[in-house]
């Protein structure tokens, strides 16, 4: 290519509606894997589900899961019927707010990723994909296979924080922390609330979730002083919530994407029991006015 | 009409702190008196509703996303800058002042500017406190690594996750204010129009996004933290739902939009694999400390590169072009974004681009593999390398990464005055909503030290004076401009949902991102805006004939939703191509091919240029107005920007 001043070469294009930038981009424009989906559709909260059998065709293995639903649904609406709803957002594996349950995993069949993540290559040309919501009655469906967590966010407010307000604190560096408990507190704090856990749990239990922002902050020189009454809070009101109990089966570690670990429950519980057997006086809620 | 911008007198580091002495205070009890609507949960949302709930002012905050959690501050990866100078490296609050306002190719104001370097050390000691675990040295305390543009260590990390982390520690600061019953959360309810009242913000309209169900909310003040624009260009490193709606209608209800055409194209993304494609996935700056960016000497080794007759691995040392290193020996691969891109693209126009399409450069870490053992590089970058395998199905450990530009970020948003409210009184704009600190180019790990500046140290101050201005009288609700807005708005989606064209409102945002990435991304002529303003003007006309709306408005309708907020990127592309084409100059990520150093790097042209254009709406299919902020100097001197 001949460059021109500054080395930038402008190309010229004519007539946008032909052109398009990432076929000269692309290696590969579409596929050529055909897949069979049977997809969760309901309408609303009220309204009874079923499964809905749709073909996906010319599907690229570069594609990710949700850009296959996507191909799917632009071919629903060129034929005016309604598109599948899903919950997505960032598209990069942080956001949490994918949450679709393929072939019987939550997030599918690869560990440690979120269904963004997940790409059309881990499923094989002509196979049959079963999709569904999260299932778990603290989980309500809200339309096809999208869900409302919001009783994730509750239990985050009953006490899922270090009581500071903004101003007036200290030096960061004046609480120095070893560096294992800073990056153990990490591993913790990357839980991203998607809800795998629970949808993962014969007993939709939501003790991994809890228990991760429960050890992140009881592992802090910060978080010492209201250690106690925090766990009591979270975990008080995820029972409230209507989530199952845990019964040590695993299941939410295997298929947490982002690899939380049992030791958060184990470290949850310790403080729950020490709280309720020693430290019954520091189990009011600190955190009022 | 003037603008002032209302930067206090006085020396550059007394502006702040006399400005802070001099702003009214509302006493105690009366704050609760004052409602603030907060829309946006990110950064600058959640640390602005917290800080305002905390001092007593009753907020009501509201997101589009089912949790105040899910928002895109979320993604950010790489780092936060302070001027802690923990290092002993030379830092200082001047330093990154200096920097920044370098950063931003002279653009920024230096009052703003100054401030955020100002408030960026308390940033760091507030994340800790409420639990964010930065990452830390064995002797416990603080760890940094250096971003672009800077030849200091000065950013704060959370191995590639620190957007997370401080994300979620200003949820939890959201979420105790919750319980706490001083912050009403609105979830899944999207800003949709602005009301107005005698020339001040009062309320907004919201639709609710699981029933369709159209409200208002009457406030005090209205604060927008909404998140930046790029996905005007249909493929980002956003989010698929980040939008410029709210925005875009407060616009339309007269607030500014200041340099709109200010974007930032992100070095180092991962390649577009195709026409599927629906968004981008950023590979950090911070990999910019170890990765070393190259391609082939000549076109022919690249060709071999291409069609895959030799992998990188073979690629000779003296056949490979460090060409960051070489152009650049101060700075090296830790050039800013701007610059970096360009010479990407510069390689790519060239010939020796790299991957299966030719659209990328390599990211190689094998040196540093070499130098410091894999270990250390996993502990460093662990998830950005899974991220990369993931996606691309190529292991960054054992081959370097492809890596391509891609729109990242806007640096253009809606106009503000040093106390961040816009022309509007009454409505502010917080963090990548607002224009004011970055010039025309940011520099990496800023946008979070902005988002939470802005939110936690900024507006708690700012915003007290104007409402001890106006008294805690409660706002009208029945004032009849609540009842035009909402009728104006329900008169909108009904209008989007009758179309029932030939074409997806998918297909029109691709074609939209086709115009703007080809016309105004990386570089932009006169001749290609011009086409560019032709070509979404029939776009637009286009999509409000032939465009496919499906489903109703009271239920659940991504596809109304996505209408809506693809409506408004298309008026905004229109206005991003007109400043484009008003700035006859080079200045950061906005590059004219007209106005270029023998070097090829960014001519400024400050005798004419050296101002905001904050554009004025006048009406529907109506020119906008230009108004111009000029930007005094008083402290550093403009040059032309060297990272030789």
């Amino acid at each position: 290519m001949q460059a021109v001043s500054g080395g930038y070469n402008y190309k010229k294009i004519t007539d946008y509606t032909t052109y398009n930038p990432v076929t000269h981009n692309s290696k590969n424009m579409s596929g050529n894997m055909n897949l069979t989906l049977k997809v969760w559709r309901q309408k609303n909260s009220q309204a009874a589900g079923k499964f809905v059998t749709y073909k996906a065709e010319g599907i690229s293995p570069d594609m990710s899961f949700l850009e296959m639903l996507d191909v799917v649904n632009e071919s629903l609406t060129l034929k005016g019927d309604e598109p599948i709803h899903f919950d997505h957002d960032c598209r990069e594996g942080i956001c949490g707010m994918c949450s679709l349950y393929i072939n019987g995993r939550p997030h599918g069949p690869k560990k440690a990723i979120t269904t963004c993540q997940l790409h059309m290559r881990s499923f094989s040309d002509g196979e049959t994909i079963t999709i569904e919501p999260w299932r778990s009655a603290a989980f309500p469906v809200v339309k096809d296979l999208a869900t409302d967590r919001s009783a994730f966010d509750r239990i985050q407010q009953a006490g899922g924080y270090i009581s500071v307000n903004t101003g007036g604190v200290p030096d960061a560096n004046e609480i120095p922390i070893p560096k294992v408990i800073a990056d153990e507190a990490f591993n913790s704090a990357t839980c991203i609330g998607c809800g795998a856990c629970v949808a993962a749990c014969k007993n939709a239990s939501a003790m991994l979730f809890v228990s991760a922002k429960v050890s992140q902050l009881g592992m802090l020189p910060q978080g010492q002083p209201e250690r106690y009454s925090r766990v009591q809070s979270m975990v008080a009101q995820m029972d409230a919530e209507g989530f199952g109990n845990c019964t040590n089966t695993g299941a939410c570690e295997a298929e947490c994407p982002k690899e939380i670990t049992l030791t958060n429950i184990s470290r949850m519980n310790n403080d729950y029991f020490s709280a309720k057997l020693f430290r019954e006086e520091h189990a009011h809620d600190q955190n009022g006015d | 009409m003037s603008l002032d911008a209302k930067i206090p007198q006085g020396p550059l580091a007394e502006k702040w702190s006399k400005h802070k002495f001099n702003l009214k205070l509302v006493n105690p009890a009366n704050k609760r008196k004052y409602d603030i609507i907060v829309v946006g949960t990110g950064l600058a949302g959640a640390s602005a509703a917290a800080s305002l709930a905390e001092l007593g002012y009753n907020v009501k905050s509201f997101c589009f996303q089912d949790s105040p959690r899910r928002a895109h501050s979320i993604a950010a990866q790489g780092g936060i800058n302070a001027a802690k100078n923990y290092r002993n490296d030379g830092d200082s609050v001047y330093r990154l002042f200096y920097d920044t306002i370098k950063g931003g190719d002279y653009r920024s104001r230096e009052g703003n500017v100054y401030r955020l370097a100002e408030v960026s050390v308390n940033i760091i000691d507030q994340c800790v406190a409420q639990g964010v675990p930065f990452a830390r040295e064995y002797g416990g305390l603080l760890d940094n690594r250096s971003f672009g543009g800077a030849q200091v260590s000065r950013t704060f990390y959370a191995r590639g996750q620190t957007g997370q982390q401080l994300l979620l520690g200003a949820y939890s600061a959201l979420n105790r204010q919750i319980h706490l019953g001083k912050v009403k959360m609105y979830t899944r309810t999207e800003m949709l129009d602005l009301v107005v009242i005698d020339g001040q913000a009062k309320g907004i309209v919201t639709r609710n996004l699981k029933t369709g169900e159209i409200d208002t909310h009457e406030g005090h003040a209205v604060l927008l933290c909404t998140g930046g624009y790029g996905n005007v260009f249909y493929l980002s490193t956003n989010a698929i739902g980040s939008n410029v709606t709210a925005a875009w209608r407060a616009h339309k209800r007269g607030a500014f939009f200041a340099n709109p055409c200010y974007t930032q194209i992100h070095p180092t993304c991962i390649p577009v694999t195709g026409d599927h494609q629906s968004k981008l996935t950023l590979m950090s700056e911070s990999l910019r400390n170890d990765g070393r960016v190259w391609a082939p000497k000549t076109v022919e080794t690249a060709e071999k590169l291409r069609k895959k007759q030799i992998s990188a691995a073979e690629v000779k040392e003296e056949d490979r072009d460090y060409f960051l290193e070489r152009k650049y020996p101060s700075f090296g691969n830790l050039v800013p974004r701007d610059v970096a891109s360009r010479n990407a693209k510069e390689m790519v126009d060239e010939g020796r681009g790299v991957g299966g399409s030719g659209f990328a450069v390599f990211l190689d870490f094998a040196d540093a593999i070499k130098r410091l053992g894999e270990d250390t590089v996993r502990a460093k970058y662990g998830n950005l390398f899974d991220m990369y395998y993931q996606i691309t199905d190529e292991n960054p450990y054992k081959q370097p990464m492809r890596i391509y530009p891609a729109v990242h970020y806007t640096m253009g948003g809606l106009w503000v005055d040093y106390n961040l409210s816009t022309n509007v009184p009454g409505l502010y704009a917080l963090g990548e909503c607002n224009f004011s600190d970055h010039g025309a180019n940011r520099l990496g790990a800023s946008a979070l030290m902005q988002g939470l500046a802005d939110g936690y140290f900024v507006i708690p101050y700012t915003l007290g004076d104007y409402l001890a201005t106006i008294g805690p009288k409660p706002v009208d609700k029945n004032h009849q401009a609540f009842e035009q807005a909402k009728q104006d708005a329900i008169a909108h989606i009904n209008k989007l949902l009758a179309l029932k064209g030939t074409k997806t409102v998918s297909e029109y945002h691709r074609d939209l991102g086709h115009i703007m990435w080809e016309y105004c991304g990386m570089a932009r002529t006169e001749e290609g805006l011009t086409k560019a303003k032709g070509l979404i003007q029939q776009l637009k006309a286009d999509f409000w004939t032939n465009a496919i709306v499906t489903g109703e408005n009271e239920e659940i309708n991504a596809a109304l939703e996505r209408a809506g907020r693809v409506a408004d990127f298309i008026e905004l592309g229109e206005l991003m191509v007109t400043d484009a084409l008003m700035r006859r100059e080079s200045c950061g990520g906005h590059f004219r091919l007209e106005s270029q150093t023998p070097e090829g790097e960014a001519l400024r042209n400050d005798d004419e240029f050296a101002f905001v254009a904050a554009w004025e709406y006048k009406g529907e299919n109506q020119p906008e107005q230009l108004n111009k902020e000029e930007l005094v100097f008083e402290n550093v001197k403009l040059t032309q920007r060297s990272y030789k």
